[in-house]
């Protein structure tokens, strides 16, 4: 790096006055020319797409930046104390001191409703966006070399959001909150062998306990953030390391990123679109009201309301809960097994195993050692985009199930019937998707392969001398063409037997999984097909 | 590191589709041979504000009047906050607080947003720029490099050579953490048992039927036929410490039935007193209160997950992810008619755990 003595001659010429000489003093104590110079001009690609994990990165933001307000006014204790705040409906009433801070920040601080509201939506969005902007990483396939571990990062992010979300949840110590904690009581009790002890620990003594919220709070500020900024901050670096992917187009290859740069015109959509999303959270929040803590009340083990649902991203694992069948529960060998809770948790914990670890299971199944850089339409890779929509269909399913009361009371159908058909629709919803998933995508291909060889149709008929009717076909321009055909496709692998000339069972299942993959297969249009094609242009 | 010439039409050599980093295995990839060739970039589409100076000058006024509105909803919502002020004891004054301040930022962020990607997307430079990407492996010379360092460091330290040492630091490390297993030993009291004070509440023999909230005792005279009451055990409102605690395995659900509509279990016959049974009131799913009581069905139903138990039947489960009936606890009339517990619910309530047993 021979710039920064390359610099000094710079400075002697004084041209720019304030700005540069603070240039220059920054420059001589950090380098920071390096990176401007590195960074400054890196080019993004554009696609409406990639902005789902811009909004991930800036509701986060918005949550630090709200959060930090709401803990200079709450206090998470759980001591009883008899609320005195404005709020008259509530006024004498014993609670715990989280509890009535919470109702203070709501009705005695102004703007605090507000930022408390602001703080909701955020983190609300925050998993929303994560969640899509993976299902874009996936049916893109841009997981693929070498950004897997990148996906691992991610995935790792979903879940502690989650965490976040379920903890800030527990926080304000309302009915709602203390009924989500017991539920997480009653399943780490129904854990084998540990169960018990752990949640013993974690409450600090029997439940509810004095300590849970404390604790919760030191995980909600400080411990899950500290990981969630720095694995953030990994998973932003691997974006610089990797570059953007981009979407296949003409003049777009491999080798190369096509977009703007980060100077200027980046720093301005980017920056601008932070306040954006900054700024519709806050409509959200100036409008709609979210978690009325007031109108739950305080903890208390014995009361409830009908319609009690968690926030929306612990749907799929109360729906879970909810959805396993009847009487899955015995004793054996002097223990309770409480399998209609081992099931919804090893379930849930396989199906995230699964998301975990496609990228890797892909790539063994193809063998492609090579780097990718251009993302696949959905289309172009039937069995991927099937299992995701089956991935969907059964998250789906158990999310709706979360609702299942509700469902059963606005539409009037009865409550077994609304479980037995989500619990139908989670086991066979997922190959029904996959199979009408496949065949789409298989049909849209077919419908790319006609379009490239024989162009679009015109609607447009004319009668040729000889009295023959024919439709105008209006050949598809070069450019277009190009996103239709240059997509990677892979074949079924041939089972072939190693030097010792055996076919391991590895090879067999690769073999068979490769098989289920790429059996079905339509290869893009190749330049001699094109070349033979082009009479047909009638 | 990158070619960030924005001049994008020259860079058109990007040409085959098939240009690939390295040697890396394609695997089960189909490498076509006749693979359509990349046509290179299409022609620069100038936009209006490129032709038009007009529509430019237009862009440029809506930018800054958007910066200026924004400025403007900075300022509303200072205002707001003290022309809205929260009032005590009037939540009206609550919401026009939260709903002004909200607007007025909202302006400020959204006018902010808006005007810098319309001032990026409408005038800024338009042409695209490429970066070349190579391979994320470092290059042959800095893998070998790499390599010579750690078996450089390897003989420096004698890392591989000296095991003696090397095996002893990798055992320090693994049981150095194991003191802080143990400190959160503390995290729950230690002279308690959990299993044990699972199996126990505060009911006893004797202890009378209160109502929730109240504490207020209950006579048998009062129970109306099918009514439903949230019971907690007298005593309770007093306790001192460990009140939720207590409530959380103690809470009761009264119900009053015809006696001739309860199909009571022999050995529970005397459970009852002329139609009204007592159920502990936490689900033995994962221990939400069953509050629901559907008075014509007389089922019991959780909201949480939607199990449901029959009164009539010993509370036993019909429906739902729950597995055992709800733990029924034996009552009796004192002398003055007040609703009294015979026992302690004589198994543990609420949820399953392991060594419930």
């Amino acid at each position: 790096m021979s710039t920064t003595t390359n610099m000094t001659p710079a400075e002697t010429k004084k041209s720019g006055g304030f700005t540069s000489a603070a240039a220059n003093y920054l420059d001589e104590r950090t380098s920071i020319s390096t990176a401007v110079k590195e960074l400054g001009r890196k080019i993004f690609p554009d696609h409406w797409s990639f902005l789902l994990g811009e909004v991930a990165l800036y509701s986060f933001v918005i949550i630090l930046i709200s959060g930090s307000f709401l803990t200079f006014f709450f206090q998470a204790s759980m001591a009883e104390v008899h609320y005195d705040g404005s709020y008259v409906p509530l006024k004498g009433v014993e609670m715990s001191v989280a509890m009535a801070s919470s109702l203070d920040i709501s009705f005695d601080v102004r703007g605090g409703l507000l930022m408390r509201q602001v703080h909701h939506w955020a983190a609300l969005l925050f998993v929303a966006s994560i969640g899509l902007h993976m299902l874009r990483i996936y049916f893109t396939g841009a997981f693929r070399k070498p950004r897997e571990l990148n996906w691992v990062i991610g995935f790792v992010l979903f879940i502690l959001a989650m965490a976040e979300g379920f903890t800030g949840y527990s926080l304000p110590d309302d009915l709602l909150s203390g009924n989500g904690l017991r539920i997480i009581d009653g399943m780490v009790k129904g854990i084998p062998v540990v169960g018990t002890w752990i949640s013993f620990l974690l409450f600090g003594g029997e439940f509810p306990g004095t300590d849970i919220v404390g604790r919760l709070y030191s995980l909600h500020i400080l411990l899950l953030p500290a990981i969630i900024v720095a694995l953030i901050a990994l998973h932003l670096l691997f974006v610089v390391v990797h570059k953007h992917t981009q979407y296949p187009g003409a003049g777009r290859t491999n080798n190369n990123v096509v977009g703007y740069p980060i100077l200027p015109v980046y720093a301005a959509k980017a920056g601008g679109f932070f306040f954006i999303v900054f700024g519709v959270v806050m409509l959200l929040a100036s409008f709609f009201t979210i978690n009325p803590i007031w109108n739950y009340g305080p903890y208390d083990p014995s009361p409830v309301s009908a319609g009690t649902q968690p926030d929306w991203y612990i749907g799929f694992a109360d729906g879970a809960l909810r959805l396993i069948p009847p009487g899955l529960e015995w004793v054996w060998f002097g223990h309770t097994w409480s399998f209609n809770i081992l099931i919804p948790l090893v379930g849930l914990g396989l199906f995230i195993g699964v998301v975990l670890s496609y990228p890797f299971l892909e790539a063994w199944v193809t063998g492609d050692k090579r780097e990718h850089h251009v993302l696949d339409r959905p289309r172009n890779a039937p069995t991927r985009t099937a299992i995701g929509a089956a991935g969907v269909t059964f998250y789906a399913g158990l999310w709706a199930a979360a609702s299942s009361d509700i469902i059963a009371t606005h539409f009037k159908l009865t409550m077994e019937g609304v479980i037995h058909t989500l619990q139908a629709v989670v086991i066979l919803g997922p190959f029904i998707a996959y199979f009408i998933t496949k065949r789409v995508c298989l049909a849209l291909m077919k419908k790319d392969r006609e379009i490239v060889l024989h162009g679009y149709e015109t609607g447009r008929i004319v009668r040729l001398p000889g009295g023959e009717y024919i439709e105008v076909h209006q050949p598809v321009d070069e450019y277009e063409r190009w996103k239709l055909v240059s997509y990677s496709d892979y074949k079924p692998l041939a089972l072939t037997p190693n030097a010792k000339g055996k076919i391991s069972p590895v090879q067999r299942v690769r073999a068979g999984l490769s098989r289920w993959f790429f059996e079905d297969r339509i290869a893009p249009v190749g330049s001699k097909e094109l070349e033979e094609s082009h009479g047909d242009h009638h | 590191m990158a070619s960030d010439d924005t001049s994008g039409k020259d860079l058109t050599a990007a040409g085959s589709a098939s240009v690939e980093h390295g040697s890396a295995a394609a695997g089960t990839a189909v490498v076509a041979r006749d693979a359509v060739a990349n046509p290179g970039f299409p022609p620069h589409r100038p936009r209006v504000t490129d032709l038009d100076p007009k529509a430019d000058k237009r862009a440029e006024r809506t930018v800054y009047t958007l910066f200026y509105l924004s400025i403007v909803g900075s300022i509303f919502a200072i205002a707001a906050y003290m022309i809205f002020p929260i009032v005590p004891e009037d939540p009206g004054s609550v919401r026009l607080n939260n709903l002004f301040i909200g607007m007025g930022l909202a302006l400020a962020l959204l006018a902010l947003g808006i005007g810098a990607v319309h001032w990026g997307k409408a005038l800024m430079h338009d042409v695209e720029g490429i970066d070349e990407r190579h391979p994320v492996r470092g290059s042959d010379e800095t893998r070998a490099r790499a390599v010579e360092i750690f078996q450089e460091a390897n003989t420096e330290s004698g890392f591989g050579r000296r095991t003696l040492i090397r095996n002893s630091l990798i055992g320090a490390l693994v049981v150095f953490p194991l003191p802080a297993v143990v400190l959160f030993r503390g995290l729950a009291p230690q002279d308690q048992d959990p299993v044990a004070l699972l199996k126990q509440t505060l009911w006893e023999k004797g202890t009378r039927l209160t109502l929730d909230p109240t504490g207020t005792p209950i006579k048998a005279s009062d129970v109306t036929l099918g009514s439903s009451f949230a019971v907690i055990p007298e005593g309770l409102t007093d306790l001192e410490h460990g009140k939720l605690e207590e409530k959380a395995k103690s809470a009761v659900i009264l119900v009053r039935m015809k006696p001739q509509d309860l199909n009571e279990l022999p050995e529970r016959a005397d459970w009852s007193y002329d139609g009204i049974v007592a159920y502990s009131k936490i689900c033995t799913h994962v221990g939400c209160p069953v509050g629901l009581y559907e008075q014509q069905t007389h089922h019991l139903l959780c909201p949480c997950h939607q199990s449901q138990f029959d009164v009539a039947e010993h509370a036993k489960v019909i429906f739902g992810p729950a597995k055992r009936a709800l733990p029924q606890l034996p009552i009796a009339v004192d002398a003055e008619g007040y609703l009294i517990a015979q026992s302690d619910f004589l198994e543990p309530v609420g949820p399953s755990f392991w060594e419930r047993q």
